[in-house]
């Protein structure tokens, strides 16, 4: 038997100092980590279970920031009222994550670290080479099916990408994550494959997230993520955009904009170029449209994922001009 | 073993009991709560569990398989291997023809499909087994592999004679022809993707196997384990309550069975295996990968001229499957000329199988998306091209149709859909960002006949019991069945309860090809009247019954309640008469067969196919038919597709339950677009190895997919077809869809995907 020790924590302390010993995984929801030791990615040697850790699933929101707990449920902050008038993004990008079910199960801190959706990363026993489960053992993706792999932020290592949906929305308006002793920004804390496809986080062993933190904006205020997939529910984006907009007085001339993109690279994206671009222009189609180009700046395709780099622009594009519409 | 609460099912309104009246299924409240066990639910005392090893190879040898950690691991009773597990004999095919090879072994030592089954490890628990299969390492000898049919080294295949159907010169009449098109359609691999897995339960008892496993025909698969392990027919007993989905893919014992079964035996214990969701994609073969190419010569009126077709399938390296691809391309429409010819292609594939309408589905996926592009190329409204070349009679086997209600259907979904008011430019209809497209497609699937037996026992208390080792897999047997024995018998249906799933009961050739329900309504009705007459005999010649002194010819029973038709005499509930008979039961076993059929015979037909009635069999040929009209919303900056509308005008002749005909069709249809915009089994091509065989990779549409969906029945009975005057349902509506969607995708777009599915990326 795949035997592994269980351990319930009742408090981050706990949590943290379980989380420190060797082959410990943390289990919130357990979409993620059930899932993978199902298919024989994930073998901890314990459990650590921090589900009925008091405290952690608070949702509090005021216009200057939200702070969300780590375990608070998906759906929760999905429907809360005021993640969705402050952060409306936030909330979208969470209703169009996965289904019903599995984000009634689903945590926030655990939804930041689910692992990618790479066909080869999942099925050990068939693709012994990958390099991000067992480094230096290749990267069977490369040449092989990868419709789902990302254009950007990929490496010779590895070109998985990152499936989840709010994180896109957190990199795009500056969120940080707290893990106790130190807060990062999402957009630090989530890394590129580069050589090291197995470190995918900035979290070291014993740290554990509590909270997210959004600061407010009215960028944040007046925002949208748009998830384009052949499946119109419960499916991981083809290519999705974060957007936050605000415009001068006038109405139409750009003063802030938060552009990030998910579904097409190995990292939740967040799209600089494409807001240097756009600040103090006049939001009209075609600017839009040509500076969303600039999203795609050094990708790369592998053949079957070629797509993404015509799509991608124009997912970015799209939710710009609909937010533009929403004056 | 059924637990239908039949006051639920009934109470929806009344004269639901009768054949054609809209009873919800009996079955469901069962599903809903729980109550109904499926086969591998059974807890049985000392259950012990297997798990398959699978090849990670797709071609080659096994060349060492090292047991000696999985044998040691905790719980583990034994691991199987080529060399361990217990010989079998070979079986005959489903047509009974003997097998070519005198032993089975259904683990393999030369691979030639990733994923085959080379070991198995059998523990006290799942999870023991789980991790001891782990344990198992298996050396290869790996030769290179041919994965699908683009492969360099698939070549041009076997040719298939008999699927080859010509009339007239084809060839010929097409280089004339005024107006021509000539084009390649292509499906992918796709897979049943039943919800229930394949799986199962294996007892012995002495020389007596017991098996619960998921089955769409007991009686075929029962033979098929007593000729492995060579006991006697009756010494096998399949038991199939429910079935959890099977699409054609639980009609076959396959290796795993035979797995299951041996390991049974050589522990003397009950086994249960249940293949894992990446196994059902690798265990069976879903349908397979073909390719077309249809050129249709016409006249500049759009009166077609001549047809010519050709199509490959893919199949195994070590089994044959046959698609038959010029099914709906021979008879849609009326061609002086025709010609149609197909090969298949054996790549390193599990054999594929039959999933929903196999040749008739993609054959329409050709035949119906050539058509509309002539349309487009003449000018014409495509359902205007489809009325001009109407068949009038069956244009291959020459006969007349038994009934054919698709020119009905055409101008039912027209109106209903209101086609009238379409744009006919490409490219014309809009909302925002989404181009709107409306495209028709029509689909047909051919009336498959076959005898059946059914036992009715009229008990003490008045109720009725159905026996059948027919099968219900959410189609709705239990509940027509209920409907059939009610009306016959005149009791309330909720007096009847209908026993399936148990090949010791009356006997059922296989539920597939759309045919159970016009069989085995036949069966029902046949034994229900014959229990009648001996109820009826008895009541007017029985010295105890209060109606022999009436000298009357005949009774009638309505509402449970028997009289003389005229109402002198008595009047009776069954109960209080077949306690005055001193009755405890009467019996009586009906089928369909004629009455001079030898027990061989019988035993042939409940057993093979082989004695299936072809649908031109005499005078007649018989088909369900249909008319799919269908919008689809295109984002033009996306390339998603969405179906927004579908309007489908069905004829599967009279509907024995149209409640439950409706939900097969809309299923039908719910797969269909499925199979237009999403499924496909992906192959890396350098492994052969399909890489999204779980249900988050292989897409199925969900409820968000669906839009409203409505069906209209435009059926009528047909005498030729079946006792009661139905036709086929289950299958006929996924024909026709996916060309609707392709047809619709173009009106929308102007772009003509002829590669299924439609994902976004062939759009933008
Ligand atoms: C079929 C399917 C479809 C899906 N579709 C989508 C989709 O479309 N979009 C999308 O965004 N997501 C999708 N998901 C992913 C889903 O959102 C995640 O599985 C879920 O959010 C994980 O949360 P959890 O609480 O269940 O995590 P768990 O499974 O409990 O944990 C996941 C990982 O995070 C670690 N972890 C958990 N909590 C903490 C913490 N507080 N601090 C540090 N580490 C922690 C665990 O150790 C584990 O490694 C899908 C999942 C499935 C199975
Ligand atoms: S892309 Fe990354 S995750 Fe996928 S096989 Fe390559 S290294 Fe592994």
């Amino acid at each position: 038997m795949r035997d592994f020790a269980y351990l319930r924590a009742d408090s981050v302390e706990a949590a943290r100092n379980a989380a420190a010993l060797p082959g410990a995984m943390l289990l919130a929801g357990g979409t993620t980590l059930v899932d993978l030791a199902k298919c024989g990615v994930a073998e901890p040697a314990t459990v650590i279970d921090i589900s009925h850790i008091e405290g952690l699933s608070a949702i509090n929101v005021t216009s200057d920031r939200a702070v969300i707990g780590a375990l608070a449920k998906m759906s929760h902050v999905a429907d809360n009222a005021e993640v969705k008038s402050l952060f409306p993004a936030v909330s979208e990008a969470l209703w169009q994550a996965a289904s019903a079910q599995l984000r009634n199960m689903a945590t926030i801190g655990g939804n930041l670290m689910q692992r990618t959706r790479c066909p080869y990363f999942r099925d050990p026993q068939n693709f012994p080479a990958c390099n991000k489960r067992a480094p230096g053992s290749g990267c069977s993706a490369i040449g092989g099916v990868t419709r789902g792999h990302a254009v950007l932020g990929t490496s010779e290592a590895c070109i998985a990408t990152y499936p989840g949906d709010l994180a896109v929305a957190l990199v795009a308006f500056d969120a940080e994550v707290d893990l106790g002793e130190r807060k990062l920004r999402v957009e630090d804390f989530f890394l590129a494959p580069g050589a090291t496809a197995e470190q995918e986080h900035d979290i070291r062993p014993g740290e554990v997230i509590t909270a997210i933190e959004i600061p407010g904006s009215a960028a944040a205020r007046r925002s949208t993520y748009i998830k384009v997939r052949d499946r119109q529910s419960y499916e991981f984006a083809a290519a999705s955009a974060a957007i936050g907009l605000e415009l001068e007085g006038d109405g139409r001339t750009i003063r802030d904009i938060r552009v990030a993109l998910g579904g097409v690279a190995t990292k939740p994206w967040r799209a600089r170029a494409v807001e240097d671009a756009l600040k103090g222009k006049a939001l009209d189609e075609n600017t839009v449209r040509k500076a969303s180009e600039l999203a795609m700046e050094g990708a790369v395709d592998h053949g079957a994922n070629h797509y993404k780099i015509a799509l991608g622009p124009r997912v970015v594009a799209r939710a710009i001009l609909k937010l533009g519409e929403t004056a | 073993m059924t637990v239908h609460d039949m006051k639920h099912a009934a109470s929806d309104s009344a004269r639901l009991e009768a054949v054609g009246g809209r009873l919800s299924r009996v079955d469901g409240p069962a599903k809903i709560t729980g109550a109904a066990h499926y086969a591998v639910e059974q807890q049985l005392e000392g259950l012990t569990h297997a798990v398959l090893v699978g090849a990670t190879i797709a071609a080659g040898k096994v060349t060492a398989i090292d047991t000696r950690a999985a044998e040691t691991a905790p719980g583990v009773l034994a691991v199987l291997t080529p060399d361990t597990i217990t010989e079998l004999k070979g079986a005959s095919d489903w047509f009974g023809n003997p097998p070519g090879v005198q032993t089975y072994c259904p683990l393999v030592r030369e691979v030639t499909f990733s994923g085959q089954h080379v070991a198995a490890v059998v523990a006290e628990t799942f999870e023991q087994a789980v991790a001891a299969a782990a344990l198992v390492k298996v050396w290869y000898d790996e030769t290179p592999a041919i994965v699908d049919l683009s492969d360099g080294k698939a070549g041009d295949g076997i040719p298939i004679d008999a699927m080859t159907k010509e009339w007239g010169d084809a060839q010929a009449a097409f280089a004339e022809a005024p107006a021509r098109i000539c084009t390649a359609y292509n499906t992918p691999r796709e897979f049943q993707a039943a919800m229930e897995p394949h799986g199962l339960i294996a007892r012995w008892q002495g020389d007596e196997l017991t098996i619960w496993e998921p089955s769409q025909w007991l009686d075929g698969m029962a033979r098929t384990y007593a000729e492995w392990f060579s006991v006697p027919f009756e010494n096998v007993r399949l038991v199939s309550p429910y079935i959890g989905g099977g699409f054609g893919s639980k009609a076959l014992a396959l290796a795993h069975s035979a797995v299951a079964a041996a390991a049974a035996k050589m522990l003397d214990r009950p086994v249960k295996l249940v293949l894992n969701r990446p196994q059902n994609f690798t265990s069976y073969g879903g349908r397979a990968a073909t390719r077309q190419t249809v050129a249709i010569g016409a006249d500049r009126e759009g009166r077609i001229q001549s047809i010519v077709h050709r199509g490959v399938n893919e199949t195994a390296v070590d089994g044959m499957w046959v698609e038959p691809l010029g099914s709906v391309t021979s008879i849609m429409y009326a061609t002086p000329n025709f010609s149609s010819k197909q090969n298949v292609v054996r790549v390193n594939t599990v054999v594929p199988g039959a999933k929903r309408a196999p040749g008739e589905n993609p054959s329409a996926f050709g035949i119906e998306s050539a058509i509309d592009e002539l349309a487009y190329e003449l000018g014409l409204d495509p359902l205007e091209m489809r009325l001009i070349n109407y068949a009038e009679q069956d244009p291959h086997a020459k006969k007349p149709w038994s009934t054919r209600q698709l020119r009905e259907a055409f101008a039912a979904g027209a109106d209903a859909f209101g086609w009238a008011k379409r744009s006919p430019q490409p490219r014309s209809m809009r909302d925002g960002h989404q181009l709107i497209g409306w495209g028709v497609a029509a689909g047909t699937y051919p009336v498959r006949r076959a005898h059946g037996e059914a036992v009715v026992k009229i008990l003490a208390d008045g109720s009725v019991e159905v026996e059948s080792s027919s099968i219900d897999m959410g189609q709705g047997t239990y509940t027509i069945l209920a409907q059939t024995a009610a009306e016959t018998l005149g009791v309330p249906v909720e007096q009847v309860s209908v026993k399936l799933g148990d090949s010791h009961f009356a006997r059922a050739g296989v539920t597939g090809g759309s045919r159970l329900a016009g069989v085995m309504t036949g069966a029902v009705y046949k034994a229900a009247g014959q229990a009648l007459d001996e109820l009826i005999g008895l009541a007017l010649s029985d010295p105890r019954s209060p109606f022999q002194k009436l000298q009357a010819n005949t009774l009638q029973v309505r509402d449970g309640r028997i009289a003389s038709p005229r109402g002198e005499g008595p009047e009776l509930s069954i109960a209080e008469l077949m306690s005055a008979l001193g009755r405890d039961h009467i019996e009586a076993k009906g089928d369909t067969l004629p009455a001079n059929t030898t027990p061989e015979e019988r035993y042939k037909n409940y057993t093979t196919i082989a004695m299936s009635i072809p649908h031109t069999e005499g005078d007649w040929s018989r088909h369900s038919w249909c008319a799919h009209f269908v919008e689809v919303r295109v984002d033009e900056d996306f390339g998603t597709v969405r179906v927004s509308r579908v309007v489908s005008a069905l004829d599967s002749g009279r509907l024995y339950n149209p409640k439950l005909a409706e939900s097969q069709w809309k299923g039908g249809i719910i797969m269909g677009i499925g199979q237009a915009l999403l499924e496909e089994g992906i192959v890396d091509r350098r492994h052969g190895r399909i890489v999204n065989g779980n249900f988050a990779d292989y897409m199925l549409p969900t409820n968000a997919d669906i839009p409203d969906i409505q069906t209209i029945s435009v059926g009528i009975p047909d005498p030729h077809s079946s006792a009661l005057g139905g036709k086929g349902v289950g299958e006929l509506a996924i024909v026709g869809i996916a060309p609707a969607i392709a047809n619709a995708v173009f009106h929308a777009t102007g772009k003509r995907v002829r590669d299924l599915p439609i994902t976004l990326e062939k759009l933008i």
